[in-house]
């Protein structure tokens, strides 16, 4: 087989936002978080992706802003480099190279030119202590230098970066780990420890969780795993320290965060609810209640004006300091698992799968940014442990994108299975999917497939059960009546009493096969007439997928024993077969492509191949470690002209697929990678003034002004650029209207942009329409 | 260590009363503690909180307040006058009238020459101590509404006053008067410091800090939504604690914001709760807090940072249970005297002639009786009382007199007062096995023990003839020892005398040798075992099987111990608790395991345990949970998840 080195598995959108704790630059004008490999850049007023800087080959686990230059930030991540940034224009200005998995990195504005980091105490991934470590920045002018001096401030810290706090001014530094809180004073080189007594025995666990220092006191804030807040003071004395406790969380403490000024603690925990305390007035708090999901940090700008909030659900909340959510951003919501399967929706071409608890997310693959939530179960979710509710268990359009089913199920310990199926209309006026039907119980145990009919003449849904059962339900017309149309069931059948597992249409609906576990049965959905019966024992069939286009008399199958068929429908006799262990069968709707996921002693290898041939276009082994469930072929919002056979499987859309630990992966050619970097060099602008959209329009401009200047001095040297390829045009059709300014405005441009100036003159007039314009 | 048939008792519904006030002389290292019913108590704090002695209090004569003056003990309290107390005869010395109305606080000056007292009237009294008594000196300027708390500045030139809703400083030497004003609350306690600045708590659960000089307000700590009642500060003035009525006792502390400044504030550190009701009186004695309240339990919490190693004093002590015996047994007639403040109940024991396995319920064949109800005359409380063995004589003593009563149990029951006389038989009594008087009866007799300075001396108080009382001094005096005995008998048999001090230690003295006994020598010798010294309260019981004459039981609130004599010493690298090794071991293999000290804890909240004639056993119990139960509600209190 055939290995190719020009494409590349990437991550490429949905990495969690909430690992780290995000920075709000001084200016607050933009937040920094680490994102997978990468730093995002995000503006805090729109909550657009400004920049995205990329450079890490690893995680990126810390960024903070560079205590000597406000408009430069210090990345860490665990391929052993920090990376100093320029993030108002996105660029890496310098790399040290540390050679230690970094764990987390923190700096004092006391402290030029030095970083603390947290490394493994051996230079070993598996280590299980870890010690903070000074690190000496040299003073050297390539943009890649090699850090030498280390020096230990701190042994056995937590690798948690919200354990270690400097203090008032940088003068100390201090740390928690378990029950123990240690105190590093930097003039006086010498650390103090203060331990808890463990509450273990009474059922408590009193252990240290995050810490805070006041910035203007020398006082520590301590977040413990009881739910409890300590503020120590006198911390210098080995006896006489004392500490005052508060207590309102009732689960431990995730964060903690003093305010600029010291005059306000902000703390967060799984209650999803950020309180505020007032420094020495402690029993005056505030409260942000409903947050939507457990908080793991809390980040304060520089000038105190604005707070954020990091949250389980792949949310970072913006709040401004009178306690009003301002701005959230979000990601892809990835709980432990995908219940669904990953779906595309065909009108927004975004990508869907369960997010919150009882939702449906919908996320734009192109833009990195989740889209809306769609509230199937329409129950409030109750946060505690141990209580069953409703989860979205399955979902599917149809091809138009006009209907959407939806499968939920709750199954409590003594009680039977209930399952709904409801199906949702989508309404063109309001932009989203209404409820149409509700079918309480239509099976009377799991469902095991969903799927629509692709055929034009019909809305026909099919869902197959662990009981034994496939039905096929309709949309019943009652045109006659004041009712709209409702979904009803139309077919049950079955086979043999035999349980159904998989089920698929074909390309034009004419023929939908079922998996009734060894056997693979083809039916006629108009006459529910049973065509055939096609099996290949042994082993029940896992996957079912009918061929493409040219291949569409194949209908190809797994299971479980570790064979992949393909069947001629024609003949209807079995084609070829190959011992394989397909884990995921995936067909690619834009071609005859299939993509096939093999789990192999521990790790995943993946096919391309076409259904007619049983040679793989394309495979690369050991793709990712574990077993992979959900792919996607995702369309592409423009094609790829790739002519290497390779790579042309990804011309026309995308695969996509979520590894064992949840990472949203996808494959990228060089083709595309060479244009992704000539558009991040196009947005290179060289400017003080931040890259919004905003600017970009007004910032072309300003710079077409200057060339009208030139060109008035040298007509001849003006170009003509083709309307559709005009930047402008392209700006405006893919900024989001809600950071466009005034159609007004815009619309000379607009209008300009499709003019073909011939001459200078035209150009000229079109300048002075403009000119007119703008103090309109 | 043998098996008994146990009675376990569990009527005598003892019901200790709330802690009002306390007072703490550093010098002498004592507390006084005043209770509801206006009994006073003095725990000496260098003993291991030994409650040294005992004033039985008055009917309708409560104390609000309490003040040492040097060793002298003054109380005030809502019927106008002042008292004070005689700490060795253990009563009030004499009583002054006030005429201001009910008195709230009373407070001592630094420098121990004056008292002042708070008034219902709004006067500020004060008056000057006298080596005979205290005099009344003036009154400072008179104010509207009471005065319910005083504080006297450290250079004793100034007192701040707390009055409802106001603040008052008066100048001692001109009484005149500055004020500062808190809104629509009773300010229940304040606190003056020596850089003037003045901490008030007040009904609306605010600990407020004052600049004396300019009456304002400085800051403002909210610590609950009901009241702060008590406050007190620690000597060298770095931490005030202020107890609530939720039960919790709050520290402030003077710190530096900035270590390396040394500008210092006022912070509220650290809460302690350890009562589930009101906290009414609160001591910072340095090295600990000492709180009591309407739980009736006093709380001694040690500030673990001023101590430099684990020892006794860096332990939580809680002391629910006085250190004394309430209960008498008769041990022929199976009879339990139950003494309460007002009354003493009688009750038959019951009786059951089951056998069965260690650990099992025997069946009752008569159920426990309740025969008599006694009620005490005059205003005064009961201070002691005492049961023969045979069940035919009772007697008990009051602060003013001592009443000897004929007992007739077996048909019909009757009493008959044989005796009264005035006098005091104090706080110590135990029953002397057998006195021969001329009448020919066998008397069992209250011992008034007096520990006066160091020595130690016994004094038989003998209700004679029909109408006078003999005291006998008896012929020796044993060798002091430091540390006061909280429990003490005689031996049947050989006339020993077994005392228990409240350090744990354990002596014998032989009366007749005059001198302690060989094995007394060897146990100190050897030493005690580091688990017994360690022990929490003192023993409050000493008491001989007559069966085995090597045998002495003793028993504390926690567990009660058979000393065996023939066994030898453990040391300290023995098994202390051993018993459920020995249960373990084979027949053979026990006697090498065993050693003097045999030491039972299943029952638990032990008043009293006796061993009647029939070898079998009577255990008192009062469970803390019964008290607990008794206890008015606590403050509600809005708990998480409820």
């Amino acid at each position: 087989m055939v290995e190719h080195t020009g494409i590349r598995v990437v991550h490429r959108g949905g990495s969690k936002i909430n690992f780290r704790e995000p920075v709000i630059t001084s200016d607050s004008r933009f937040l920094l978080c680490g994102s997978g490999e990468s730093v995002k850049v995000y503006s805090t007023s729109t909550e657009e992706c400004v920049h995205d800087l990329q450079g890490h080959t690893d995680l990126v686990t810390g960024v903070v802003l560079n205590p000597s230059n406000h408009l430069q930030a210090y990345s860490c991540s665990a391929d052993g480099t920090v990376r100093l940034w320029d993030f108002t224009d996105g660029i890496l200005i310098k790399t040290f190279i540390i050679r230690y998995h970094i764990f987390s990195i923190h700096v004092s504005e006391k402290h030029v030119g030095v970083l603390f980091v947290v490394v493994p105490m051996a230079n070993e991934k598996g280590s299980e202590l870890f010690q903070l470590v000074a690190v000496h920045l040299p003073r050297s002018g390539d943009p890649e230098v090699e850090v030498g001096e280390l020096s230990a401030v701190l042994c056995d810290v937590s690798p948690n970066p919200g354990a270690v706090s400097f203090g008032t001014g940088g003068e100390y530094i201090a740390a928690a780990k378990g029950l123990q809180l240690e105190v590093f004073f930097f003039k006086k080189q010498k650390s103090y420890r203060f331990s808890l007594k463990s509450g273990m025995n009474k059922g408590i666990n009193n252990s240290f969780t995050c810490i805070s220092c006041h910035p203007k006191e020398d006082c520590i804030a301590t977040g413990h795993a009881d739910g409890k807040i300590r503020l120590w003071r006198n911390f210098n004395q080995k006896k006489e320290y004392t500490y005052s406790t508060l207590h309102w969380h009732h689960n431990a403490v995730n964060t903690l965060r003093f305010t600029p000024e010291g005059t306000n603690l902000l703390s967060g925990g799984i209650e999803s609810v950020l309180v505020q305390w007032r420094y020495t007035q402690e029993n005056q708090k505030d409260f942000l209640p409903r947050l939507g999901a457990a908080i793991t940090h809390i980040a304060v700008s520089p000038d105190g004006s604005l707070f954020c909030t990091s949250h389980a659900d792949n949310k970072i909340t913006i709040i401004l300091s009178s306690v009003k959510v301002s701005a959230i951003i979000q990601g892809l919501v990835k709980d432990d698992c995908v219940r669904t399967d990953l779906m595309i929706d065909p009108r927004s071409k975004a990508l869907v799968l369960n997010g919150k608890p009882g939702h449906l997310q919908f996320y734009s693959l192109h833009r990195d940014k989740q889209l809306y939530n769609l509230d199937i179960v329409q129950q409030e979710y109750i946060h505690e442990q141990g209580v069953d509710q409703f989860q979205v268990v399955k979902a599917a359009f149809d091809t138009h994108g006009d209907w959407l089913a939806t499968v939920e199920e709750r199954r409590q310990k003594s009680s039977e299975l209930e399952i709904n199926l409801k199906l949702w209309s989508y309404d063109e006026q309001t932009q989203s999917f209404v409820l149409n039907t509700t079918v309480t119980a239509p099976h009377e145990d799991q469902i095991t497939a969903m799927c629509f009919s692709p055929s034009p003449e019909t809305t026909l849904l099919v869902t197959t059960s662990l009981d034994g059962h496939f039905k096929a339900w309709l949309l019943a017309d009652h045109s006659d009546t004041e009712e709209s149309a409702s979904w009803s069931c139309d077919f049950v059948g079955g086979y043999h009493l035999l349980k159904p597992g998989c089920c698929c249409f074909s390309a034009d609906g004419s023929l939908l096969a079922f998996g009734f576990q060894e056997v693979v049965t083809v039916w006629s959905p108009t006459s529910w007439e049973l065509l055939t019966t096609l099996s290949q024992p042994p082993g029940a069939v896992r996957d079912l997928c009918f061929g493409r286009l040219s291949c569409s008399k194949y209908l190809l199958g797994t299971s479980t024993k570790n064979q992949l068929c393909c069947w001629n429908l024609l003949t209807c006799s079995l084609e070829w077969n190959t011992p394989m262990d397909v884990s995921l069968l995936q067909a690619d709707p834009f071609s005859e492509n299939m993509a096939a996921f093999c789990s192999q002693s521990g790790s995943t290898d993946l096919f391309v191949f076409k259904p007619s041939e049983p040679r793989p276009l394309f495979s690369k082994k050991a793709l990712c470690t574990g077993k992979v469930e959900r792919a996607i072929f995702a369309p592409r919002d423009q094609m790829l002209e790739s002519s290497e056979e390779y790579s042309q499987w990804l011309n026309r859309s995308q695969l996509y697929f979520l590894t064992q630990h949840m990472d949203l992966m996808t494959f990228s050619t060089k083709t595309e990678e060479d244009r992704l970097l000539a558009s991040s060099k196009q947005l290179m602008v060289d400017d003080s003034v931040a890259i919004t959209p905003f600017y970009l329009l007004l910032g072309r401009h300003k710079q077409q002004q200057q060339e009208k200047q030139e060109l008035l001095t040298n007509p001849l040297a003006e170009r003509t650029p083709l309307p559709q390829g005009s930047i402008a045009i392209k700006e405006l059709l893919d900024t989001p209207a809600h950071v466009l300014p005034s159609a007004s405005f815009l619309c000379s441009m607009f209008v300009r942009s499709l003019l073909v100036s011939s001459s200078s003159a035209s150009c000229q007039d079109a300048m002075l329409t403009w000119g007119m314009l703008l103090p309109g | 260590m043998g098996e008994f048939k146990v009675h376990r008792v569990r009527f005598f519904e003892y019901m200790p009363t709330a802690i009002r006030a306390m007072s703490f002389n550093a010098h002498t290292e004592r507390l006084a503690l005043a209770r509801v019913d206006g009994s006073v108590e003095v725990f000496n704090f260098a003993d291991r909180y030994f409650q040294e002695k005992v004033i039985p209090g008055k009917d309708a004569h409560s104390i609000e307040a309490l003040c040492w003056v040097g060793g002298r003990l003054f109380s005030a309290g809502l019927h106008g006058e002042i008292t004070e107390y005689d700490l060795e005869n253990l009563r009030p010395k004499y009583s002054l009238e006030a005429y201001g109305g009910p008195i709230w606080t009373i407070i001592s000056n630094p420098q121990g020459t004056h008292v002042a007292i708070g008034c219902e009237d709004g006067t500020v009294k004060l008056f000057e101590v006298l080596a005979e008594g205290v005099q009344f000196e003036r009154n400072l300027d008179r104010q509207k509404g009471r005065i319910i708390s005083l504080s006297w500045h450290p250079s004793g030139t100034r007192i701040a006053a707390g009055m409802m809703d106001m603040i008052r400083v008066f100048d001692v030497l001109t009484g005149d008067v500055g004020g500062c004003k808190s809104r629509e609350t009773v300010v229940w306690t304040v606190v003056f410091l020596s850089d003037h600045t003045i901490f008030s708590s007040d009904s609306a659960g605010k600990v407020q800090v004052w600049d004396g000089h300019t009456g304002t307000l400085v800051k403002t700590h909210q610590l609950t939504k009901w009241d702060v009642l008590a406050l007190s500060v620690s000597k060298d003035e770095s931490s005030v604690v202020a107890g609530t009525s939720e039960g919790t006792v709050v520290q402030f502390q003077f710190i530096a914001p900035n270590l390396q400044q040394q500008e210092k504030e006022w912070v509220r550190t650290r809460t302690f709760k350890n009562h589930t009701h009101d906290v009414r009186a609160l001591v910072e004695i340095g090295t600990a807090i000492v709180s009591g309240g309407m739980d009736t339990q006093l709380v001694v919490r040690p500030l673990l940072e001023k101590f430099e190693e684990k020892c006794f004093a860096s332990g939580l002590r809680r002391i629910h249970f006085p250190h004394r015996n309430l209960v008498s047994c008769a041990q022929k007639a199976r009879l339990l005297l139950l003494q309460f403040p007002g009354q003493l109940e009688l009750w038959r024991l019951g009786e059951s002639d089951g056998h069965g396995k260690p650990g099992d319920i025997l069946p009752l064949k008569t159920k426990p009786e309740k025969l008599l109800y006694l009620k005490r005359k005059g205003k005064d409380h009961i201070c002691c009382s005492a049961l023969s063995s045979c069940g035919g004589w009772l007697a008990y003593s009051t602060v003013s007199s001592v009443r000897l009563y004929r007992l007739q149990t077996d048909n019909n029951i009757s009493i008959t007062k044989v005796l009264q006389s005035p006098g005091c038989l104090g706080m110590w009594s135990l029953p002397v096995r057998t006195m021969t008087t001329e009448l020919g009866l066998a008397l069992h007799l209250p011992v008034t023990l007096k520990e006066t300075q160091s020595k130690l001396c016994i004094t038989l108080a003998i209700p004679f003839s029909h109408n006078h009382v003999s005291l006998f001094q008896l012929h020796c005096m044993v060798p002091m020892y430091s540390s006061c005995p909280s429990a003490m008998g005689i031996h049947p048999t050989t006339n020993n005398l077994t005392m228990v001090h409240a350090d744990q230690q354990i002596f014998e003295f032989s009366i007749a040798e005059k001198q302690y006994t060989v094995w007394s020598r060897k146990l100190q010798m050897q030493g005690l075992h580091n688990l017994w010294l360690n022990r929490d309260t003192p023993v409050t019981h000493v008491t001989f099987n007559p069966k085995n004459p090597d045998q002495i039981l003793l028993h504390d609130m926690y567990m009660f111990c058979i000393i065996d004599q023939s066994l030898p010493l453990p040391d300290q690298k023995t098994q202390f608790y051993n018993q459920m090794t020995l249960r373990s071991l084979s027949e053979q293999e026990r006697p090498s395991h065993l050693h003097a000290f045999k030491v039972c804890k299943s029952f638990q909240d032990l008043m009293c345990m006796r061993l009647l004639d029939d070898q079998s056993l009577v255990v008192v119990e009062r469970p803390l949970m019964a008290i607990n139960s008794q206890l008015p509600a606590p403050v509600r209190q809005k708990k998480f998840a409820t």
